[in-house]
């Protein structure tokens, strides 16, 4: 037991100032980081206990953001549920729309045009695209590169966000899949311009790396950072690149093979040291598989409908039962449980949000490491408090 | 000294000189000397308060045009007048004190650290004839007035009773404290080759031409090289910028021991480091890039202070490269590179320099093992330290999942 237990820090925090003394270490020194902090990424709290600079103690303070998600849902129809899963992780709102659409339509029984299918992995890895640089962005700027990756990275998510407006009709809250299809079909105009796109990701990338993977600082502020054990994010039950940093090869598109997923060839990028710096290269590499898969989704899109005609939005009463509906989310595995009673409105309705899963570990990962550290290892976990919080 | 004196100077180069004669000769002659003072003092404060202005506006353009995107461009033709909205925004906004705050350290904190600031520029040579003041230890003076910005830090963070001004004051105290060191020895050497410690004494050891058009700027040695480098690295930690900001981390610590200044006095910071910035670097071109020297005997009907404005500026604009493109190293990892890489180097460098100064005479094939011997002495130290430095950090390669 540590000296540290037996001191009458109240967990609220409510005082903002206030030091331990502890007998060995001289005074501890209690920060209350958040919850408005430049990077806290949004309204989270961390109250961390300093040793100096070092950390002894964080305690993770959530809700800030609550907003009764599932408790909507299960008053909601179950189309009206659609739009506000956009403002769960709301950099990826068509990975959750898609999430949402595959549980409801496991519940009813739909399936899905071929075409819907190809729209649908073509959103949802232009999604894993823009996540994903933003996260390379924000995490430099956490490290102190003064914005330069951090706009590089903007202006390629800022490319793919004029993607989605011009098919959906919002950069970010785009309410585009429903369940059994998709709302609009996209023109072959918009498809090239994903092509040309996606065509050009790969040159932005390498400059993009050239800029700032081999720095040395960059390396020496993250690499032996924030390291966490396969086993350990396993038991957490950690998913995403978070996990697969760690050198586990777990990836729900390999997995479950959901949606069309197994027509296309692609690798899963995993990591040996599990820190800071595998998980920021995992990305990297994600996004290179991600162009790879869309460049094969782009080549083979057939023609067709996009809707199953059996398929009825308004006033849906599927049959009681439950269902589970889970994807590989740039984040991690989004899944939503849903059970049915008959009626137009889920009985249950709950989120399986990878960003709350994902930080629960902050702690574990951040002791013993700096303040500094801490920014850096939060921002590495990405995550997106409307996802957290709910 | 100089061949240019022989030569006649032009009627710019004493242009500056004839304008304050002209100002202060009908004055009677126990005042001259008070009037004089105090036209030097206005004119560095306009001059360095103008390229201050200049400065912020060339860094936000600069770091804009970087990172794709315009900069500033609204407040006039392209955004030119930026500065003077900003400087009214600032003075015109509250003046917040927190309450538990020790006012009077509150206060006095960006006070001081703008005074010592402005003191720097007392001793730098901007020309053939223009020096402020002339002091026998004149870059002694210049250090110790610069020490006095680390007190000032530490005023600021700890008077303002907020944690993050706290944690930004401990850094700033073992971060300055750590970077004087190097600072000091990598111009030691430069006082041992010229023998005085006087800026115009060491301008006017830089003042000779090699095989008639090689300037013999220090820097151009190798010992003067990595003193020059050390220095620079050293300035750019002393002025808290990138990479080495952490007193200022705005990623962990908000804006460090600025977090509770507003208005009237988060300007006196941010002057006094911009003003830091370009003391440091007025020194670093008095030291090592041979002051007002042109880099050319052919040059040398452009005035001095001329010379000196470019060099000046060319290494402020390379501080502002530097911003835009490293990330902030930790505090640890900062110690440890001031202690463990720059004092050893900078220690290495006074016994080449002696090396240096010993070997003056040699000539012919000894003037080449001369060099060489030198060039060893600085190259080798510099890559097996930085081998140690960096040792364990490389660029990873990765596995598929199968």
């Amino acid at each position: 037991m540590s000296p540290f237990d037996a001191s009458p820090l109240s967990p609220s925090g409510g005082a903002h100032v206030r030091s331990v003394v502890d007998e060995f270490h001289g005074d501890l020194l209690e920060v209350s980081m958040g919850p408005h902090h430049p990077s806290t990424h949004g309204v989270f709290r961390m109250i961390v206990t300093l040793d100096g600079e070092r950390i002894v103690k964080l305690k993770p303070v959530l809700g800030y953001l609550h907003r009764n998600h599932e408790k909507i849902g299960e008053s909601t129809s179950y189309l009206g549920s659609m739009p506000y899963t956009d403002r769960l992780d709301y950099l990826n709102a068509m990975t959750n729309n898609w999430a949402y659409a595959l549980a409801v339509e496991r519940l009813g029984g739909l399936a899905v045009p071929e075409r819907a299918e190809y729209l649908r992995v073509i959103l949802a890895e232009l999604s894993r695209l823009q996540n994903h640089v933003c996260l390379a962005g924000f995490l430099l700027q956490d490290t102190g590169a003064s914005g330069t990756p951090l706009m590089y990275a903007f202006r390629e998510r800022e490319k793919i966000l004029e993607l989605f407006e011009s098919l959906s009709g919002s950069r970010m809250m785009c309410n585009f899949q429903r369940f059994g299809g998709c709302r609009t079909d996209a023109s072959s105009e918009w498809l090239g311009q994903v092509s040309s796109l996606v065509n050009g990701f790969g040159a932005f990338l390498d400059e993009f790396e050239e800029l700032i993977t081999g720095n040395e600082i960059l390396m020496a502020r993250t690499q032996g950072v924030g390291v966490m054990k396969g086993p350990a994010a396993v038991s957490a039950g950690i998913t995403g690149p978070m996990l697969r940093a760690c050198g586990v090869g777990y990836d729900i598109r390999k997995v479950d093979a959901y949606g069309i997923y197994p027509r296309f060839t692609f690798r899963v990028p995993i990591g040996s040291h599990g820190d800071t710096y595998d998980r920021y290269m995992i990305r990297i590499l994600e996004m290179r598989e991600s162009i790879g898969i869309l460049q094969q989704a782009l080549r083979d899109i057939p023609a067709g409908p996009i809707m199953d005609p059996k398929a009825k939005l308004r006033g849906f009463r599927p049959k009681p039962g439950e269902s589970y509906g889970r994807i590989e989310g740039p984040k991690g595995e989004i899944g939503f449980y849903l059970i049915s009673d008959g009626s137009a409105n889920p009985y249950r309705y709950r989120v399986r949000p990878p960003s709350f899963v994902n930080l629960t570990l902050l702690e574990d990962l951040c002791l013993g490491h700096t303040i500094a550290d801490s920014v850096v290892i939060l921002g590495s976990i990405d995550i997106v408090l409307g996802e957290v919080d709910r | 000294m100089n061949a240019a004196q022989d030569t006649g100077e032009t009627l710019l180069e004493r242009a500056p000189q004839a304008l304050r004669d002209l100002l202060t000769s009908h004055l009677p002659e126990p005042w001259r000397w008070f009037a004089n003072s105090l036209i030097a003092i206005v004119a560095i404060l306009a001059v360095f308060g103008l390229l201050f202005a200049a400065l912020t506006l060339a860094e936000r353009k600069i770091l804009g045009r970087v990172q794709n995107r315009p900069g500033p461009n609204r407040t006039g033709p392209f955004g030119l007048l930026q500065p003077i909205a900003d400087g009214i925004k600032m003075l015109s906004k509250e003046d917040i004190v927190p309450r538990d705050a020790d006012h009077l350290l509150h206060f006095l904190a960006p006070v001081t650290l703008l005074a010592s600031s402005i003191l720097a520029f007392a001793v730098i040579p901007y020309g053939r004839h223009l020096i402020p003041v002339e002091l026998d230890a004149a870059v002694l003076y210049f250090f110790c007035v610069g020490a006095t910005t680390e007190l000032a830090v530490f005023m600021a963070g700890w008077s303002s009773h907020n944690k993050y001004s706290l944690l930004a004051a401990m850094r700033a105290l073992a971060q300055l404290i750590s970077y004087e060191l190097p600072l000091l020895l990598s111009w030691l050497p430069v006082v041992m080759i010229s023998g005085t410690l006087s800026t115009t004494g060491i301008v006017a050891a830089q003042s000779a031409w090699r095989w008639g058009w090689m300037p013999t700027w220090h820097v151009f040695t190798p010992w003067g090289l990595a003193g020059f480098v050390i220095f620079m690295v050293a300035a750019l930690a002393e002025s808290n910028r990138s990479p080495f900001d952490l007193p200022e981390a705005e990623s962990e610590l908000i804006a460090g021991h600025l977090t509770e200044y507003s208005g009237c006095k988060y300007v006196f910071f941010f002057m006094a480091e911009y003003f830091g910035m370009t003391a440091l670097s007025g020194m670093a071109v008095t030291l090592f890039l041979g002051g007002w020297h042109a880099p050319l005997p052919s040059l040398e009907f452009i005035p001095s202070y001329v010379w000196f404005g470019a060099k000046l500026i060319t290494l402020l604009m390379g501080f502002i490269w530097i911003r835009a493109t490293f990330p902030r190293l930790r505090i640890d990892q900062l110690t440890r590179f001031a202690w463990k890489f720059l004092v050893p180097l900078a220690l290495v460098n006074l016994g080449t320099t002696a090396f240096w100064s010993l070997s003056f005479g040699w000539t012919g094939p000894l003037l080449a093992a001369r060099c060489t011997v030198a060039v060893i002495l600085v190259v080798v130290p510099f890559v097996l330290l930085g081998r140690r430095l960096s040792s364990g950090l490389t660029p990873r390669t990765y596995s598929y999942a199968p």
